[in-house]
């Protein structure tokens, strides 16, 4: 079944910022959302996953629709990683991915969240860092324990804000193989944010590429990632090379 | 190997979660201890031995001969000792709760403009006997209560206009903290000099003479409201260390947490300091402290912050008590000279969450 979204728009007052977005996408499938600042990936993301509300449109995982959904029920469908923020008080790393038990608990974690939350952060190679304050930790470690607070929610679908905004190249590479190995082996369905068009051309499956509101292009690396496409929507020039198989975008510096 | 280090770190995790356990059973029983030490102090020479009896005595309804030891210790001592406690322990509460879902550590109720909005509440009734029950101690009480829930009301409208964001709800608040502190200022500005006498007696801020059906009100608004405040721990968790989009992913509705948080702050505050007059500093320390102490997992630092904010006015008062005797120093002077540098000396040495 997978994710299906149709026809979805959003506002902001009487400012349209979406308009009328339809995709698909399967299961065990990573789809990079690309486009220039501001052309409403993050508000894609959250009107995706409902917690804005668009005004119209439907947003379907499995075939059960998102947007009416109660609270607590989606949070154990979708979960949502923002852009690196940091806390204002400090929580330990522990405290932080166990958050992500909090829709299937009443009050306290049970046996059975620790055993989850204590694997994942196995799995995110986060146990070393288990009582640290999140706020002393890189920027790339601290993407990692909201990934992994995410996964502890045990959601089918997954949605990245710019996962690797604030990491080295290394980093950047592990992260993205991190949720690429998650994917296959959970069979996820995932939509990442990014502005990297090489390194989504490497790990992800899927390219929607927003440009003025609508989808300017949907489909393979092959049918999105082309010079011609990259030239409409970010205006500037590039060539188009393969690498080991993947495309890869080299720019050109503007004639002026 | 790699499976012996996630039980490791697992069974490291459950021994933190007990020695959380124990700081907090400790706290509680230092706090016993102390309360009744305390109630030996004074100018009539009493040992804990005559404490407990005149416990016992009162419990029983002290049958035929009570002494005049027993009524110093049941009608003088005791409730003001109980009145620090619950009093200490609702402000500081009160603060952690605030500080969790506004995401900000320079909150307390007073921030929003409780202690200001009471302050005009009393002074109406004490100057221009405006206001319910008016010309009665409990008129100063209960209208000190209503503006103060007002106040909150007040932050309430207008902040709601804008989404119930932290900073909509503590700028509203400093705002309205500056309006009833120019308001209350009118009214002095005007009082005859024994009213102003009274209105600046009142904003002190101290547990003198208080009695036990006053202990017993507070006891209970503060018992009520803790309770449900207690249950909001796992989602204040949540709310102060990430954005309410977090929050909302993860199947909490903040803005609905944060009103009813805010709302059952202000009532244990407001019941507190409507009869206590205002002891600032507790609700914005006495979270601080304990978060210094036990860690920012608001399921623990929730209780602990209370026992703190009751040993911090406990002591305070007791110092004030005996420190000029016969004179009474109002404890709402103690707290800010005992308070400010041991918290300040943990600014500097930065011990926080220590477990």
């Amino acid at each position: 079944m997978g994710f299906e979204v149709e026809n979805l728009s959003f506002r902001y007052g009487s400012h349209l910022i979406l308009d009328r977005i339809s995709f698909q996408l399967e299961k065990g499938k990573i789809l990079a959302l690309l486009g220039p600042n501001g052309t409403g990936k993050t508000t894609l993301l959250k009107a995706l996953s409902g917690i804005l509300r668009p005004f119209e449109g439907t947003s379907k995982m499995d075939g059960a629709e998102l947007l009416k959904m109660d609270l607590k029920k989606k949070a154990r469908i979708v979960a949502y990683v923002p852009q690196n923020t940091n806390s204002t008080f400090p929580v330990r790393v522990v405290d932080a991915v166990m958050m992500g038990r909090k829709p299937f608990q009443r009050f306290a974690p049970t046996k059975e969240d620790e055993t989850v939350a204590f694997e994942i952060m196995e799995k995110l190679e986060l146990s070393e860092y288990a009582f640290q304050d999140i706020n002393e930790l890189s920027g790339g470690e601290r993407q990692r324990v909201f990934i992994a607070r995410a996964l502890c929610q045990q959601p089918s679908l997954l949605l990245l804000d710019e996962p690797t905004s604030s990491m080295d190249l290394k980093n950047q590479l592990r992260t993205m193989s991190m949720v690429q190995n998650l994917t296959k082996e959970q069979n996820l369905t995932v939509i990442v944010s990014i502005h990297d068009i090489n390194l989504a051309a490497m790990y992800c499956d899927q390219f929607l590429m927003l440009h003025q509101k609508k989808i300017c292009a949907l489909g393979t690396a092959q049918e999105v990632l082309t010079q011609q496409k990259i030239y409409e929507v970010y205006g500037v020039d590039t060539k188009i090379e393969s690498i080991d198989g993947y495309r890869h975008m080299i720019l050109r510096k503007p004639i002026s | 190997m790699e499976n012996k280090k996630k039980e490791e770190i697992q069974s490291q995790y459950r021994k933190k979660k007990r020695q959380k356990y124990l700081v907090i059973l400790g706290s509680v029983l230092l706090l016993l201890f102390l309360s009744i030490f305390f109630t030996t102090l004074g100018a009539a020479d009493t040992s804990i031995g005559d404490i407990l009896k005149a416990i016992v005595h009162g419990i029983t309804l002290g049958s035929g001969n009570v002494s005049q030891k027993d009524k110093i210790i049941l009608l003088l001592r005791l409730p003001r000792v109980a009145m620090a406690v619950c009093g200490g322990f609702g402000l500081a509460i009160a603060g952690t709760a605030m500080q969790a879902v506004t995401r900000n550590p320079l909150v307390s109720p007073f921030t929003i403009g409780v202690s200001n909005a009471a302050a005009f509440g009393a002074s109406l009734t004490i100057v221009f006997g405006i206001g319910l029950f008016s010309s009665t101690q409990f008129g100063i009480v209960l209208n000190a209560f209503l503006w103060a829930i007002g106040c909150m009301m007040l932050v309430y409208l207008i902040s709601s206009k804008v989404g119930l964001n932290p900073s909509s709800i503590v700028l509203t608040g400093i705002a309205l903290n500056y309006f009833f502190s120019a308001c209350t200022s009118t009214i002095e500005f005007f009082a005859s000099e024994h009213k102003l006498a009274a209105v600046v007696q009142w904003a002190f801020g101290s547990v003198n003479g208080s009695e036990w059906k006053e202990v017993w009100t507070v006891f209970f608004v503060v018992t009520i409201c803790a309770v449900q405040l207690f249950l909001y721990t796992p989602s204040m968790n949540i709310i102060s260390t990430g954005d309410d989009e977090v929050a909302q992913s993860l199947g909490i509705q903040p803005e609905r947490v944060r009103i009813r948080v805010c709302i059952l702050a202000v009532l244990a505050t407001a019941s507190v300091i409507s009869f206590t007059g205002v002891i600032g500093f507790v609700g914005l320390a006495g979270p601080h402290i304990a978060r210094m102490i036990i860690g920012s997992d608001h399921r623990y630092l929730f209780l602990f912050s209370g026992v703190i904010g009751s040993l911090l006015i406990l002591i305070a008062d007791t110092i004030g008590r005996l420190i000029l005797a016969p004179v009474i120093v109002p404890v709402g002077i103690v707290i800010s000279f005992l308070g400010v540098p041991i918290f300040i000396n943990l600014i500097l040495s930065q011990k926080r969450g220590r477990i």
